[in-house]
């Protein structure tokens, strides 16, 4: 599970109403080479909720030198959209779980994939 | 990339070894997949360097075609453990890394858990036949609340007039993009003949 899938993942266990961002608790992450695209990464900022993907960057040991506002003017700052790229795109967690900051309910992560299936009981 | 170089990677992509009737586990086939793609990409652009859905990714072969022409990322969602295992394989021998999975429930996502996140959804979705009706129009209606440009979407033909009613009635602007033969092997028990032709759309609807 990439940063960038994170960003978007929130929890719907019934009765919730804040279940957003997920905590990550991951016992193993690695970070994997993807081929930099700043344009791409220029678009989704905008869509991204900045402060999930610091936190969330931090949670799993990642943050490195990210800023935690977000920078005027990244369309040109290659080095600022590098870093973003890295965050978002290359670091990965492969096992853990995500727990809902309401409900603490936790949807685990195996072999990079976050299971976000509800039981009927909760959906 | 050419289109026969692509569908010829795709003929390497691993499919279901038990499909489940439940969850009408056919694969897309490689010639399908690709010409699906091949349009997406080069008629329409909506492939390269953006952010792509593929929902009911099953084994993956339209998320691995995607990544292949250089998605910014493609987002697999299935609900099933055994897809998602052989499509973790397979993107592990193709040495892709501009890929993700999701274990998720399409029918019961609410519409607004990733409204407007993705840029293109593209998606072969259950027909919502005999065993569970009306679940093609579940998945459309999620992927449309899902993109910010275009959905492009497998239907059977038969069903072309009923969705074009509810695109209008979603505001949402429909284009048929080809008219395919799907030749759907007899993957399951109650197929009685060797395989089964169907007539099937290849559907855009473009959100504006």
């Amino acid at each position: 599970m990439k940063l960038l899938t994170h960003n978007m993942l929130t929890s719907h266990v019934k009765g919730v109403t804040k279940g957003y961002p997920l905590l990550i608790k991951a016992t193993e992450v690695t970070v994997r080479e993807v081929e930099f695209n700043p344009e791409f990464v220029s678009r989704m900022i905008p869509k991204l909720e900045w402060s999930a993907l610091v936190q969330a960057a931090d949670w799993i040991g990642h943050l490195q030198d990210l800023p935690t506002e977000l920078v005027t003017d990244y369309e040109k700052n290659e080095d600022f959209l590098r870093k973003v790229h890295r965050v978002l795109l290359e670091v990965e967690v492969l096992e853990g779980c995500l727990q809902c900051p309401e409900s603490g309910r936790e949807f685990p992560i195996s072999r990079g994939v976050p299971n976000m299936l509800l039981n009927e009981d909760e959906a | 990339m050419k289109l026969k170089e692509l569908e010829s990677c795709l003929q390497q992509v691993d499919t279901f070894e038990e499909p489940k009737i439940l969850l009408e586990q056919y694969p897309t086939s490689p010639h399908i997949a690709a010409c699906m793609l091949y349009t997406i990409h080069n008629t329409f652009d909506d492939i390269e360097g953006k952010l792509v859905a593929d929902l009911g990714c099953g084994c993956g072969v339209l998320s691995i075609g995607a990544a292949m022409l250089e998605a910014g990322l493609c987002v697999g969602f299935d609900i099933d453990d055994n897809a998602l295992e052989i499509f973790k394989r397979n993107t592990e021998e193709f040495e892709l890394t501009n890929i993700d999975l999701i274990q998720s429930d399409i029918s019961s996502l609410g519409s607004d858990s990733y409204a407007k996140r993705f840029d293109t959804v593209i998606m072969n979705p259950p027909f919502g036949t005999k065993h569970n009706p009306g679940m093609d129009m579940q998945f459309l209606k999620t992927a449309l609340t899902m993109a910010t440009t275009a959905v492009y979407s497998l239907h059977k033909t038969t069903t072309r007039d009923h969705i074009q009613k509810k695109a209008s009635d979603w505001g949402v602007n429909m284009e048929v993009i080809a008219e395919l033969r799907y030749d759907l092997p007899a993957s399951y028990k109650f197929h009685k003949k060797k395989s089964v032709d169907i007539k099937v759309d290849f559907l855009r609807f473009s959100i504006t």
